[in-house]
Parts: structure tokens; C-alpha cells; sequence
């Protein structure tokens, strides 16, 4: 369907945008690169009064790693982030998941900002966010504050940005010496919505796990971290037996959603399905990284 | 905005899509709106040297932009390499997906020569096409590719 009708501003720098967000509210709705948002406003899912335009706003594209963290601006590009180097070396499981976000035209214009703010519990960058406990820098009339992606993700397309307030940056620690990353997913088709996503890290050091990171994409309303495996792998020398036992861990208490594309049973056998491949990919990777 | 080369104005109402943008207003038809949710990729056409879709664009968000059309890739009514071969290849039957795939596979390959056949899987995996099953349309994508490397039109 064509858009409804809305307001339209277009702002220039952070500080007009968020007073326009103060001044409207919820009433408004923050248009990034608009591939999640202009089809829920085609669809009549969302009628903003008003739409806030940040596309021109300036500082709000880049990306730099300083200090143990990637900080990537708001209004990345997701081809942008896909094509850079220091995305690929600093934080390579964002790396690994940006292919996969929608069709090559999506990525195009759609943002690393713009995907965490929609937070929709099926996609990918949610799924990296909380797998490596990303922190969300957002901007207000008070000023900034910094959310830990544990607090960011509230439910299902609802996160903890405050309706006055804009995600301007999105930091992600940078991956240290022997950490290994895979992301994997099942979809219908290449760049598809993921039946179910996982976002893995294992770091390695002297064949022991030192750390190990794993987020679900697709199986709640949230994107889920699975602590018990990420317990019962930390000490351990990787092998099939262990993600053996990592894969029920992760999805014995799992009650996943049910809908066209698969029932609950199946995302639950699929999502055990990836965590052993993902740990698997993760640790052949680090034992790569290692050797470096 | 510079479309297909020359300079477009026009003061369109901010709700309006690049798509309809381009439609309606300067009678570019050659875009074509499937379902006008950013799905079936009919719609796609080149902003800035990027395949993105035109009905998930602000007519307003492309000012000052650079955008290429179906009616863009070759002069006079003619086709070009990519169009020749998809022709050759027997690549379409009803034509109503053929403006995005066209585009969408335009942009790729001037990224990506030397892609094989699954790299363009994957490429054109964003479009619908409800009459092929696709094969024929991947088919034309590699002769084009194969005819661009080897200088032959």
C-alpha cells in the first residue's frame, strides 16, 4: 500500500534531532535507513504523526576501534560496516553476521543503528549485540547514558531507548587473541527472516575455553543468551561430546514460538542443530586466530 | 536529483515513494511496484552506484542523488550487455520482475565481475520471479558476466 500521510523533518545534527524527539514524542518515529520501518508503515502497523529523518544528520555514519571497542555510528550503513576492515578485524562476528541481514538492496540503505533500535528478536545484529554484550550509547534532553545490551532489549520490537531519546552509537568489544566467532542461521532462503539465528564466540587460550559467548536469534521475544552453556564450556577443552551437551543446555528450557515457517519442536531441534555447528566453526576459527 | 543522467525536480508530498517518484511524476514506468513493501524487488533501481529498492525510499530522501532506471541502461531503446544476454538466455516470460532483477544484477556485477554462479544466487536472492523458477534468469546473469570479461557484447 502507498504510506500514510505524516509529518516530515529532516535535522541536520544530533542535538535538532533530539529536540524534535522531545518535542513529539512518541508521537514520532525516528527514520534511519527505513527498511524495517517503511514496510510497517506500507502495512498500516505503525502511524507516526511525524517522521524524524536523521539520514542527514552528520556524525552519525563511522566507524572506529579505539581502546578494546569497535564504536560504530548510528547511521552506518549495514554495506558500509559489511565492506569495512576495521569491522572485519576488530569485532569479527558482527563481521560474520552482516551478509546475512536482508538482500544486498536492503543493506544498502539500512543501518547498524537503525536494526537495534527496530530490535526485531529474528535478526541478526540483535543476536551479535547480546552474544557480545554491546553497549548502546543514546542521546536525550539530559544528555547521554550508556545501556548495556542485556538492558537494551526489552521485548518484542521494544527496546529501552526512551521515546525523547536517540541511539546515536553503538559500541562492540573488540575480539581478543584466540577468539574464534561463527554465525549461523537457518532460513527459507538466502536473506531471509532466520528461523532460528546463533551468534557464537569461543575464545581459546592453550586449548582451554576462557570465554565463550552464544545468542540466539528467533527463539523468544527477546535475542536470548544461553548462560548454561556458556558455563558449562568455560574450562573445558573444546570437543563433540562437550557441544554435544552444550546443544541441550543451551535449549532445554527453550520455548520458542511457533508459526508458518516452523513449529516450536522444530526451531528447538534447529536452534540444537547450530549450536553444534556454531561452537564447531567457532573453534576451528580460534584455533586459526591462535596461530596468528 | 540527477536521474539517468539529466537533472529531475519536483516537490513531491514527503509520504511519496522514490518509486511512485519516478512513476507518476516523470513518467519512468519502466520501475515496476510488486508489493510495495521492500519483498519482491521489482522495484529496485540504482542510487549512488547501489541496487536499493525504490517503493522502501523517500522520493525526498533521493535529492541531490544520482539514480538509474531500466530506461537508463542503454540509449535509444536499445540493451545492453546484461540485457542482450538475459534476452539471449530466454531469462523472462511475463517481464514484471525483469526492471528489478535487471537493475539489482546491473549493480552487482559492476562490484562483481568475476561472480560465480552462486555469488549471484545469493545476489539476486532478494527479487521474485514467479514465472521462471529462476534458472534461466541466473543463466543470462553468467553470459552477461562471461560476455563483459571477454569484451564481446
Amino acid at each position: 500500500m502507498k504510506l500514510p500521510p505524516f509529518d516530515y523533518e529532516a535535522p541536520q545534527t544530533v542535538s535538532e534531532a533530539v529536540e524534535l524527539l522531545a518535542e513529539h514524542g512518541d508521537e514520532a518515529s525516528v527514520l534511519a535507513g527505513g527498511q524495517s520501518l517503511i514496510p510497517l508503515l506500507a502495512l498500516r502497523l505503525a502511524r507516526p504523526a511525524m517522521l524524524i529523518d536523521i539520514n542527514g544528520v552528520r556524525d552519525l555514519p563511522g566507524v572506529s576501534a579505539t581502546d578494546g571497542w569497535l564504536a560504530i555510528g548510528a547511521m552506518t550503513r549495514e554495506y558500509a560496516a559489511e565492506e569495512s576492515e576495521t569491522v572485519a578485524d576488530a569485532v569479527p562476528l558482527l563481521a560474520a553476521a552482516l551478509p546475512l541481514i536482508g538482500h544486498e538492496a536492503i543493506r544498502s540503505r539500512g543501518t547498524i543503528g537503525g536494526s537495534l533500535a527496530h530490535a526485531d528478536p529474528a535478526g541478526e545484529l540483535p543476536a551479535v549485540a547480546r552474544a557480545l554484550d554491546a553497549q548502546f550509547v543514546v542521546r536525550g534532553p539530559a544528555g547521554m547514558r550508556v545501556i548495556p545490551a542485556e538492558e537494551w532489549f526489552e521485548g518484542f520490537l521494544t527496546t529501552s531507548r526512551g521515546p525523547d531519546e536517540l541511539l546515536v552509537e553503538v559500541r562492540f568489544p573488540t575480539a581478543g587473541p584466540g577468539t574464534g566467532v561463527s554465525f549461523q542461521e537457518v532460513a527459507r532462503r538466502h536473506g531471509d527472516f532466520a528461523i532460528v539465528g546463533l551468534a557464537a564466540s569461543l575464545t581459546l587460550s592453550d586449548g582451554v575455553i576462557s570465554d565463550a559467548r552464544l545468542a540466539f536469534a528467533g527463539l523468544s521475544d527477546v535475542p536470548l543468551r544461553a548462560t548454561a552453556a556458556e558455563e558449562l564450556l568455560a574450562g573445558q577443552r573444546p570437543s563433540a561430546e562437550l557441544f554435544d551437551e552444550a546443544a541441550r543446555r543451551a535449549t532445554d528450557d527453550a520455548d520458542p514460538p511457533a508459526d508458518l515457517q516452523g513449529s516450536s519442536e522444530y526451531r528447538k531441534t534447529v536452534a540444537a542443530a547450530l549450536v553444534r555447528r556454531g561452537l564447531r566453526a567457532a573453534a576451528d576459527h580460534s584455533q586459526a586466530t591462535e596461530r596468528q | 536529483m540527477r536521474v539517468n543522467g539529466a537533472t529531475r525536480t519536483g516537490s513531491p508530498e514527503a509520504r511519496k515513494t522514490l518509486a511512485d517518484f519516478l512513476r507518476d511524476d516523470l513518467d519512468l514506468t519502466g520501475t515496476h511496484l510488486g508489493c510495495e513493501h521492500g519483498v519482491c524487488g521489482a522495484c529496485t533501481v540504482i542510487v549512488d552506484g547501489r541496487a536499493v529498492r525504490s517503493c522502501l525510499m523517500l522520493a525526498v530522501q533521493a535529492a541531490g542523488s544520482e539514480v538509474t532506471t531500466i530506461e537508463g541502461l542503454a540509449p535509444d531503446g536499445g540493451m545492453g550487455t546484461l540485457q542482450q544476454a538475459m534476452w539471449d538466455s530466454h531469462s523472462f516470460q511475463c517481464g514484471f520482475c525483469t526492471p528489478g532483477f535487471v537493475m539489482q544484477a546491473t549493480a552487482f556485477l559492476g562490484d562483481h565481475p568475476d561472480a560465480d554462479e552462486q555469488q549471484i544466487r545469493e545476489a539476486l536472492s532478494g527479487n521474485i520471479c514467479r514465472c521462471t523458477g529462476y534458472q534461466s534468469i541466473i543463466d543470462g546473469v553468467l553470459l552477461a558476466a562471461e560476455r563483459n570479461r571477454s569484451g564481446q557484447h
